[in-house]
């Protein structure tokens, strides 16, 4: 009786494993939580259904990089997965890793698949492109910090709700909600990625030589240019007036937006769906300030948020169900529907177009102004993307000295100085790791 | 009269040590070495490209004021969570030893926080201290006083403190308690009766006599201080702001599992390998022979 259950088991086991077999399976490794995770499900069940060849399985890993140090612990076992969602800081660390990756572009030649990267919107794609143009990892969830203003809060301070548009503009009317009595009048969500990347893309000035680190390993910051110094100064006095009030190294500042406690904020787009469904009050989703005295500005804001590597050693079969699997996350009903129901910009360009077709711009104020920041002007080697090796201890270093500004415990220039000579010397040790 | 197993068997002994060895190698041991060996290789996050450079990893870090800041902030906050978490354990072992009614009830509760694990403490402190929700916060605004451990780094360096402390407390309390109960009752009352008062009596009688149990906690405090408060800083300050609360094992922690420098990481880990040694053989030559178990 019991070695009739053992064969009937299996028996099953077998047929079971069979029916699996005829389906290739793909591991996605993603960083995606809460009603983002339900959105990649739904993403990974649409492809299952859309075809029957490929099965891909989406597994959450954990944030960004907990996720990244799985994977790199996994590919050392030698068992990595198929594609792993990467954050944009972690590109440069993804694109040396030469052995470890399979770029996109070539994954798409190999498996002839029909790939163009022009069809992707150019500001978010440069972020994950090489010096020739090819693309090596699949752009995924892409967002850009915008200026966020509460318009009841503006109005209440005597002024009429529009926006400020530049940091001049910008000092008159937080010294007037201050006056109002405004207990915080404008706080940051990101302060490395909002006030030296794209405070630095948006005026056109490097953040490192070598377009960025995108045209070589062999690069150096540049952020402690005296526009740099006197932007953190800025920011510096205005915490010190009671202007700025400081929150954090993540996005701590949303919810003192939403809750009404701050009056502006500057943050990530991908912020707008919280705001939008927390915030009892009317806001604006607005550019970023610039300075007007610096030549060029604005110029076009950068990206946060994270793409799609393929990783190596896997079989041809496998990798044909990758490519086809972006061919579908990149299908512009996808793309659209990911943009308006996450809040991310779409990543094609066809996508955007739709999306500004059916109305929905109209509909929903706020939700163009990111895809049209990165679009604002043709990009530059100073704004098409940064890529600096070991960048989640280099951004580390910009915050801790920004910190010590707004702290008052050090002027502006020593601690721009400074993030440079200690971000160069992270620079020097990834350049020497990776030499090859 | 010393008791003696002598085992016959010549394998039983090392049979029965067996699994223990086993566990010790695998999980100890065998990663000392490998952080030992990596310490001496600059290698890409993946592991592709690895490269033998000698002391490069320990002159980088020789080089880097931040890292010898962390040592400073390592002290500071060692030296902060050991004499507080002492002090106020002993004074609360100090006072439950007198309590007549409900002794149970106070020990029980000042027992307590040890069954937290660091991560939780941190959380609950994290947001009784918040800056924008937290209650305290709340009535120390109130109060008129600036409190902003996201910038101050002095008031995230307290912030930890107190979790960290909090959390060590009833260890440190458990072990005065019974070194307080083991002080014979008639020298305390000897001194009574020749009318010392007591603040007296203590500091001349209980606390000399206590000093074994003293000396074995500050030890045991400060390994604790530098080993076991990562999850406390973890899910507070994460080592910020400005580094201001970035101890040593929480730098290793960082630059090797989230920045990916496993050399640097490694060679960090080595020079904490050899403080552990230190101080545990500082702990066996000094103190082993002067506590009473």
């Amino acid at each position: 009786m019991r070695t009739k259950i053992r064969v009937g088991v299996l028996a099953g086991a077998v047929l079971l494993s069979g029916t699996a077999g005829a389906q290739t399976e793909i591991q996605w490794w993603h960083s995606m939580q809460g009603a983002l995770n339900d959105k990649v499900n739904e993403l990974a069940n649409g492809f299952n259904a859309s075809q029957k060849e490929y099965k891909v399985v989406a597994i959450f890993k954990g944030q960004y990089p907990e996720s990244m140090t799985a994977a790199i612990a996994a590919f050392r076992a030698g068992n990595a997965p198929h594609i792993l969602q990467v954050f944009e800081v972690g590109t440069a660390t993804m694109m040396s890793a030469k052995g470890a990756i399979k770029p996109v572009y070539e994954l798409m030649k190999e498996a002839g698949e029909p790939f163009d990267a022009k069809n992707y919107l150019p500001a978010v794609a440069g972020y994950y492109t090489d010096s020739k143009g090819n693309m090596l990892s699949l752009p995924f969830n892409s967002s850009t910090p915008v200026f966020y203003v509460n318009k009841d809060a503006l109005k209440k301070a005597g002024l009429d709700g529009t926006a400020p548009k530049t940091w001049k503009e910008f000092a008159v009317v937080a010294g007037k909600l201050k006056a109002a009595g405004q207990q915080c009048v404008y706080s940051t969500g990101w302060p490395a990625w909002v006030h030296v990347e794209n405070f630095s893309a948006w005026h056109n000035l490097p953040i490192g030589t070598r377009e960025n680190g995108i045209a070589g390993t062999d690069t150096e910051f540049k952020i402690n240019s005296p526009q740099h110094v006197r932007h953190v100064q800025m920011l510096a006095d205005f915490a010190k007036k009671g202007l700025f009030t400081y929150s954090g190294r993540k996005n701590e500042a949303e919810a003192r937006f939403f809750s009404g406690e701050c009056a502006m904020l500057t943050s990530s787009s991908g912020a707008q769906a919280n705001i939008r469904r927390n915030a009892k009050f009317d806001f604006s989703v607005n550019f970023l300030p610039y300075h007007d005295d610096i030549k060029g500005a604005p110029q076009n804001s950068i990206i946060g948020g994270a793409s799609l590597w393929v990783m190596t050693g896997k079989k041809p079969a496998e990798y044909r169900g990758v490519t086809k699997f972006f061919s579908y996350l990149s299908s512009t009903s996808v793309q659209v529907d990911w943009h308006k129901s996450t809040g991310y910009v779409p990543i094609t360009n066809a996508a955007y177009e739709v999306t500004k077709k059916d109305g929905y711009y109209e509909k929903v104020p706020g939700a163009d102004i990111a895809v049209r920041q990165l679009a604002n002007k043709a990009p530059t080697p100073n704004s098409k993307g940064l890529r600096f090796g070991n960048y989640v201890q280099g951004r580390e270093v910009i915050e801790e000295e920004m910190e010590g500004v707004f702290a008052g415990k050090k002027d502006a220039k020593a601690a721009m100085d400074a993030a440079v000579r200690r971000g160069n010397e992270i620079l020097k040790k990834f350049q020497a790791a990776n030499k090859s | 009269m010393e008791k003696r197993v002598v085992f016959r068997s010549a394998w039983l002994p090392y049979a029965l040590l067996a699994p223990q060895i086993a566990v010790t190698i695998v999980f100890f041991f065998w990663p000392a070495a490998q952080a030992f060996w990596y310490s001496f290789q600059i290698q890409d996050a993946f592991g592709i490209n690895k490269e033998f450079v000698g002391l490069r990893n320990f002159a980088d870090l020789i080089h880097d004021s931040n890292y010898l800041a962390s040592f400073q902030t390592t002290a500071i906050f060692s030296l902060l969570v050991a004499g507080s978490g002492i002090a106020i354990s002993l004074a609360l072992a100090a006072m439950a030893d007198r309590v007549l009614r409900g002794a149970l009830a106070y020990k029980t509760l000042l027992i307590w926080p040890y069954a937290v694990a660091p991560a939780v403490a941190g959380v609950l402190w994290a947001f009784l201290f918040a800056p924008s929700i937290g209650i305290v916060t709340y009535v120390i605004k109130k109060a008129g006083y600036n409190w902003d451990w996201v910038l101050q780094g002095d008031q995230a360096m307290l912030l930890v403190v107190m979790a960290a402390t909090w959390k060590q407390i009833s260890y440190n309390f458990l072990f005065f308690l019974a070194g307080l109960q083991s002080i014979p009752r008639s020298l305390v009352e000897a001194a009574a009766i020749d009318g010392a008062g007591p603040a007296r009596r203590f500091w001349t009688i209980v606390f000399p006599l206590l000093s074994p149990t003293t000396f074995f906690l500050l030890v045991v405090n400060i390994v604790y201080a530098f080993f076991d408060t990562f999850g406390v800083i973890d899910s507070t300050t994460q080592g910020g702001p400005a580094g201001a609360t970035q101890i040593l094992v929480y730098k290793v922690y960082y630059d090797g599992v989230k920045a990916g420098d496993l050399g640097g990481s490694s060679a960090q880990s080595v020079i904490l390998m050899l403080i552990v040694i230190a101080l545990t053989v500082a702990q066996f030559r000094f103190i082993e022979r002067k506590v009473q178990y």
